[in-house]
């Protein structure tokens, strides 16, 4: 296909006019899928794009790959007014112009209703009238141009979260309606009793008290329902956190100032009380949406992986389906360089299968028919056709689950620090009030009600604002702050329990090392390139870890793929041929290990070895984790000798070969009765029941599935890097943390004599309040400048 | 004393409106792409839907 196209000349460069990656020199395209999708945009007249866009390094690049089909029927629901919606998550957006992009191309399909990206979830709605099977058509006008699209049906956990969010905002808005206008009543209040103003007279001030209590009571009935039910909640249990002390004190105060409305009392506090619940769910908010943003997130790395599987019809035809309908007995066909969907036992074919991701095993091992294979194992060699063993409670991944569960139960539950915090503190700070009472009241013999006055007053300052504060201001922006450096915090309490790490204990494969195998020999550089132009145009992992080690490589044309043998390039001078010993033409003495050959003709043929290798900055991140003093190990379910090649290389003195699931828990779980707070690294499907048991666990975002799902931290990219940001960052968000609670505390020190004595008028009361809350959160936000690095 | 009571009723009506529209634009789905929002008024061109009638041959 020729693009016969107006270009801008820039775009003739070395790179490919569509997606940005090298192109054969002279072209504008590096292959024929770019030209087409540049021909897509310019007929629509759309080219502006080009102009627009801003390519991210680092995200997928925009090449038209039409490697997966979807069986989209099933994603497909029907909305009340007869139409048909679909949600996909995007992968390839960049910036704004692709969602432009994306948005404009659906616009011109008449039957589309609504086709809208969200920037901040990446995720696309579709809506369209007609038949269902359109959908295939209009998602394949968007993969045409480089995109990938994955159906993505919403978790009722995420829906959940939803809710949440938007009750939260709603009473949020509440909150500030009401503290906004009852501080601005309260002001012209304050201005009479204080002299700056004509003295208010007894009616005014009784009017503007109702007036107040009209506003707040229903406010803080409204908004105050997030703390209520958490407290209440706590306390159905036996237990006590701190929504405990402040639904207290709100109630207690709306009711004090109540009281004092009816009487005709000269001080009310509903302002207080409407600015501490406002303050506290404008953190409450922040907070949500920081965790909320990291688990979509995740939950989207996720998506993008899931897979369909191939089922053979009894007549001989294909049906793409989910996983989990897929029926026992029924036969999956798995291509090369795909990912085995189901568990089973091999029926036909033969080859090397990559179970790293399962076992933990680091070399590829051989399989025939027979032979029993997991989920999640790497077919690299021809297709292979697998009989679907029991999906329910006998599969691997069942007796992860179950493991995992176990260690759950075992692990109790981790008692955040606010909460350790607020059980000495509320029976403290009550007590206090209750003291001040019958010490005015019998000690000094005033009447009951001033008494109770006096009471309430230490009450309202000792409401924890700005302790309720101190935890969830710094959590927001070290989850923001990781958020922004790939590293998704999952977990509430994961930034506390990972402060106190003392012990990390690594996985090795894929954790350690390299998620895929990496080229081991040192080639000549132009073998290597050729070997990697052919190899370019195949998925094969092997194929893709030699395109890797090349660096930058332009794809030849005309490379014939011959699945699970190899790849052939016919030139003018005879084949090229790339691909396993036999394929090319090499005597069949048994390989030793993962290799690939390149043959071609009038040379040498050339061997390249592929080995597991460790993550680039390894070395320094474990040198970095040793110099914070931190004792390292390293478990692995792989063979002794590879396991001490890795340790040997990095330096690390303990460690444990062959582990099972269940050594590894309990290697944890005996580290854990020790006294020691351990910190599990691992990505493997065996690992997964450590990562529960352990206090605190991290997975790279290659991990297996159930390993992401489990661990309370996901860090893309491929470097080892995040694992010390994250631990230091916790280190400094637990330290601020308790600058702020020695901050609050403080302001109680000071407050609550004061109120004792009865001199806390209520703008005084409303003044220490937020002035206190201001500077906790100001103090967090120190943390901003900390780098990322 | 009217006159607070007169203030009073506008300052609240003018918040109430406030607190109306900002629920109103949370239902409607406002805050849900706060990125995309912002990169959405980058490009002039209506990306929704609109009535078949135009014209493809650009």
């Amino acid at each position: 296909m020729s693009a016969s196209l107006t270009i801008p000349l820039a775009a003739t460069a070395l790179v490919c006019a569509h997606c940005g990656l090298p192109a054969p020199h002279g072209r504008q395209f590096c292959c024929p899928g770019c030209a087409a999708a540049h021909d897509i945009i310019e007929g629509l007249g759309l080219g502006r794009y080009y102009q627009q866009r801003l390519l991210v390094a680092g995200t997928r690049a925009l090449r038209p790959d039409a490697g997966e089909r979807w069986d989209l029927a099933r994603h497909i629901v029907a909305t009340p007014d007869g139409a048909k919606a679909l949600t996909l998550a995007v992968d390839g957006v960049q910036c704004g112009a692709c969602v432009w992009l994306i948005e404009s191309v659906l616009a011109r399909e008449p039957s589309v209703l609504v086709g809208r990206v969200n920037m901040t979830t990446r995720r696309l709605r579709l809506v369209w009238s007609g038949a269902p099977e359109d959908a295939d058509r209009l998602v394949g006008r968007i993969e045409a141009l480089g995109y990938r699209l994955v159906p993505f049906d919403v978790s009722a956990l995420a829906a959940t979260q939803d809710r949440t969010g938007r009750m939260l905002m709603r009473c949020l808005a509440v909150a500030g309606f009401a503290a906004g206008n009852v501080m601005l009543i309260s002001i012209g209040i304050w201005a009479g009793q204080g002299g700056v103003i004509d003295p208010i007279g007894p009616a005014t001030l009784a009017l503007l008290h109702w007036v107040s209590a009209l506003i707040a009571m229903p406010a803080i009935a409204y908004a105050g329902r997030p703390f209520f039910a958490s407290a209440l909640a706590a306390l159905r249990q036996r237990r006590t956190n701190m929504d405990v002390p402040i639904s207290l004190g709100v109630l207690l105060v709306t009711g004090m100032s109540l009281v004092e409305t009816i009487n005709g009392g000269a001080h009310t506090y509903f302002d207080s009380a409407v600015t501490l619940l406002f303050f506290l769910l404008v953190g409450r908010v922040l907070d949500h949406r920081a965790r909320g943003q990291a688990r979509a997130t995740a939950e989207q790395l996720l998506a993008l992986r899931a897979t369909d599987v191939a089922v053979v019809q009894p007549d001989g035809t294909l049906r793409r389906c989910g996983q989990e309908q897929v029926a026992e007995g029924e036969h999956v066909l798995v291509a090369t360089g795909e990912r085995i969907g189901v568990d089973g036992v091999l029926e036909r074919g033969s080859g090397m299968l990559d179970t790293s991701l399962v076992t933990g095993e680091s070399l590829p091992t051989k399989a025939e028919p027979g032979t029993t294979v997991y989920a999640g194992t790497l077919n690299l060699g021809a297709t292979l056709t697998v009989r679907a063993t029991a999906t329910g409670a006998a599969t691997l991944l069942a007796e992860c689950v179950r493991l995992i569960e176990a260690a759950e139960t075992r692990r109790g539950r981790f008692v955040v620090l606010a909460d350790r915090v607020a059980r000495r503190y509320a029976p403290t700070v009550h007590l206090c009030a209750l003291l001040t009472f019958l010490g005015w009241y019998f000690g000094a013999g005033v009447p009951a009600g001033q008494a109770l006055l006096t009471a309430s007053a230490v009450l309202i300052i000792t409401c924890p604002c700005a302790l309720a504060l101190a935890v969830p201001a710094v959590q927001v922006i070290a989850t923001g702050r990781l958020f922004r450096g790939g590293m998704l915090l999952k977990s509430a309490t994961a930034l506390e329990r990972l402060a106190s790490v003392d012990t990390v204990v690594f996985d090795k494969t894929g954790t350690l090392t390299e998620p895929l195998l990496a080229l081991m020999d040192d080639p000549d550089p132009a073998d290597l390139h050729l070997a990697a132009t052919l190899a370019a145009s195949s998925r094969h992992p092997l194929a893709r870890s030699l395109v890797a080690a090349a660096g930058v490589v332009v794809p030849a044309e005309g490379v014939v793929e011959y699945p699970g043998q190899g790849l052939v390039l016919a030139t003018a001078s005879g084949e090229i041929r790339l691909g396993s010993r036999a394929f090319c033409g090499r005597p069949d003495n048994p390989a030793t290990g993962p290799e690939m050959w390149l043959a071609r003709p009038g040379r040498t043929t050339v061997r390249f070895g592929f080995d597991e290798r460790v993550r680039a900055d390894a070395k320094e991140t474990i040198g970095r984790l040793r110099a914070m003093g931190l004792t390292l190990k390293l478990i692995s379910g792989d063979r002794p000798e590879q396991v001490r090649r890795i340790a040997d290389t990095l330096r690390i003195d303990h460690w444990q070969a062959e582990c099972s699931p269940v050594d590894k828990v309990s290697l944890v779980e005996s580290l854990r009765s020790a006294g020691h707070n351990v910190l599990m690294v691992g990505d493997g499907m065996n690992d997964s029941p450590a990562l529960a048991a352990a206090s605190v666990s991290a997975s790279p975002a290659t991990a297996a599935d159930v390993s992401q799902t489990v661990a309370d931290l996901v860090f893309q990219g491929t470097k080892l890097q995040p694992v010390p940001i994250a631990l230091r960052t916790a280190r400094q968000a637990q330290a601020v943390m308790r600058q702020n609670l020695a901050l609050s505390i403080g302001y109680n020190i000071v407050m609550v004599p004061l109120a004792i004595a009865g001199w806390v008028t209520p703008w005084l009361a409303a003044a220490a309040m937020s002035s206190s809350s201001l500077l906790v959160m100001a103090n967090s936000l120190r943390l901003h400048r900390g780098t990322t690095r | 004393m009217t006159i607070i009571l007169l203030l009073l009723l506008v300052s609240l009506t003018v918040a109430a409106c406030g607190l109306g529209f900002f629920l109103w634009s949370l239902r409607a789905g406002q805050y849900d792409d706060l990125d995309g929002a912002a990169s959405r008024i980058l490009f002039d061109e209506d990306a929704t839907p609109r009535p078949s009638n135009a014209s493809p041959g650009h």
